[in-house]
């Protein structure tokens, strides 16, 4: 099934090390309207997130008197994708939008606002691989900068296998074509996993091995948002 | 604290089973006449049919000379209070795409042996979920079902270009029996096959698809709780030596 090398002389198809992530771009509050969003390439993937509330819940009956709840919505534009993706729902971004939102709840301090509820909008205009993960960090950010009360950012990553060797941030070809890709995302000052989706062969060895590559990676990340942060509150 | 809750920090279940133990299992394969395949599953109460049907279709472009699977779960509203009338649920489909990813990346189905004409005519594999009764761990039950239905699954006749139903030519290439362990935490304690109620504590839970070589086909963390990298180590542990057990039911 496979036709194409992955990994020559050491190097993958993108120029880049085993280990190393494609460039990254994070900026903040790109949706003036949204009270908190983002946008964050990873390479050539690009997902914009955005966040409304806490708000009102309605209808009323959804409201839970103890807690605030999160929903969120997943996404990719018609045109992010080599054949056009038909707009609306499908099976994946049904499920991915489920994943999404159980990777980010445990950060946030849902228990301080009951009957209400906070939205996130994760739409990938452009996909080259690692969307999803892609979009918990810009969730991530647009979180954080709506303010609402976390108890740390969540990043995220995705880690694989290809050609034989284990990798960090695989791009879409690569995870066509990889042996096995796994998303990962955690809450990195208390070194907890909030994410871990995995398909592909891999050992058990091979399984903790790439979490952590991943976790590495994802403290890179954290740094990364940090700075973002604070480049935003400077001015203020 | 709960009574579930509290006696799992005892080192006890609401059933007296181990923290490992699963429920009593029945399996009863070939059971739909209907069906290329077929698999009734219960785990105690707990109860799913899942069915196998082969169509004839066009390969995917990307895959030109493979046959295809598609794996689809109905939450019916007959099997619990919870479930509703409708287009699949989020968690109907979750189940789907979890029990999927589990039999394709094992590649227990051969496809590349279901294709009939290149580019033109292969095998479809349609395994469909149905859960009768839900009181916990449905993932488990219906991984095992739609398995143990691929394993009894036979390929129908064709006699000019039609699709002869109850003769057959051949069993279907299935040449692997994976297995989906879910490792539920209450607390900080890690307990297999849980019940309805002790899911509604389980803060997260990782699903975890183990071929017959102990390798690994599928992970997938539910449940808006967290994991520590140890904990995992400890459920993959978990999840390979259960599955053996549960492999040795399926012919």
């Amino acid at each position: 099934m496979k036709e194409i090398e992955l990994i020559k002389n050491g190097k993958r198809i993108d120029g880049r090390e085993a280990e190393q992530m494609r460039e990254i771009e994070m900026q903040v509050d790109v949706v003036s309207r949204a009270n908190g969003s983002a946008q964050v390439k990873f390479g050539n993937t690009i997902v914009v997130a955005s966040v409304y509330g806490p708000k009102e819940l309605y209808p009323k009956y959804l409201r839970e008197p103890e807690t605030g709840i999160l929903r969120c919505r997943y996404a990719m534009a018609p045109f992010s994708t080599e054949d056009r993706k038909t707009p609306g729902p499908d099976r994946r971004s049904i499920e991915l939008s489920k994943v999404i939102r159980i990777a980010i709840e445990p950060a946030i301090f849902l228990e301080d606002f009951p009957k209400a509820v906070v939205d996130i909008f994760v739409e990938v205009l452009q996909a080259d691989g690692s969307t999803r993960v892609t979009g918990i960090n810009a969730a991530s950010l647009a979180l954080a900068s709506a303010g609402i009360p976390l108890k740390d950012l969540i990043c995220a990553c995705s880690v694989g296998k290809i050609d034989n060797t284990l990798v960090v941030d695989l791009n879409g070809k690569e995870d066509n074509f990889s042996e096995a890709d796994m998303s990962f995302a955690m809450l990195p000052s208390k070194d907890e996993i909030t994410l871990l989706q995995m398909d592909g062969l891999l050992t058990k060895e091979e399984v903790m091995k790439l979490i952590e590559i991943a976790k590495r990676s994802c403290k890179e990340i954290y740094e990364l948002q940090k700075r973002v942060l604070r480049e935003k509150y400077k001015g203020e | 604290m709960d009574y579930a809750s509290e006696l799992i920090e005892k080192g006890k279940r609401i059933d007296g089973r181990k923290f490992d133990e699963f429920r009593a299992i029945s399996l009863k394969e070939g059971i739909i006449k209907n069906a290329e395949g077929s698999a009734r599953v219960k785990f105690g109460e707990t109860e799913v049919v899942a069915g196998v049907k082969l169509e004839l279709g066009t390969p995917f472009p990307d895959s030109p000379d493979q046959g295809i699977l598609v794996v689809n779960a109905e939450f019916t509203p007959l099997a619990s209070p919870d479930f509703e009338p409708g287009p699949p649920s989020e968690d109907a489909i979750e189940l789907a795409r979890i029990v999927d990813r589990g039999i394709r990346e094992s590649k227990c189905i051969e496809l590349e042996k279901l294709c009939l004409i290149p580019n033109e005519k292969v095998w479809c594999v349609f395994v469909d979920i149905h859960i009768i009764n839900h009181q916990g761990n449905l993932l488990d039950a219906s991984a095992l079902a739609s398995i143990a239905a691929l394993r009894n699954a036979k390929i129908p006749k064709i006699e000019n270009d039609k699709i002869i139903r109850g003769e057959f030519e051949k069993e279907l290439p299935v040449v692997f029996k994976p297995i989906n362990i879910t490792v539920a935490k209450v607390g900080n304690n890690f307990i297999l096959d849980p019940l309805l109620e002790e899911e509604e504590i389980a803060k997260a839970k990782l699903s975890i698809s183990v071929r017959d070589d102990d390798k690994i086909c599928a992970i997938q963390k539910q449940g808006s709780g967290i994991f520590k990298t140890e904990e995992i180590e400890k459920a993959l542990e978990l999840a390979i030596e259960k599955s053996k057990e549960l492999r040795k039911l399926i012919k």
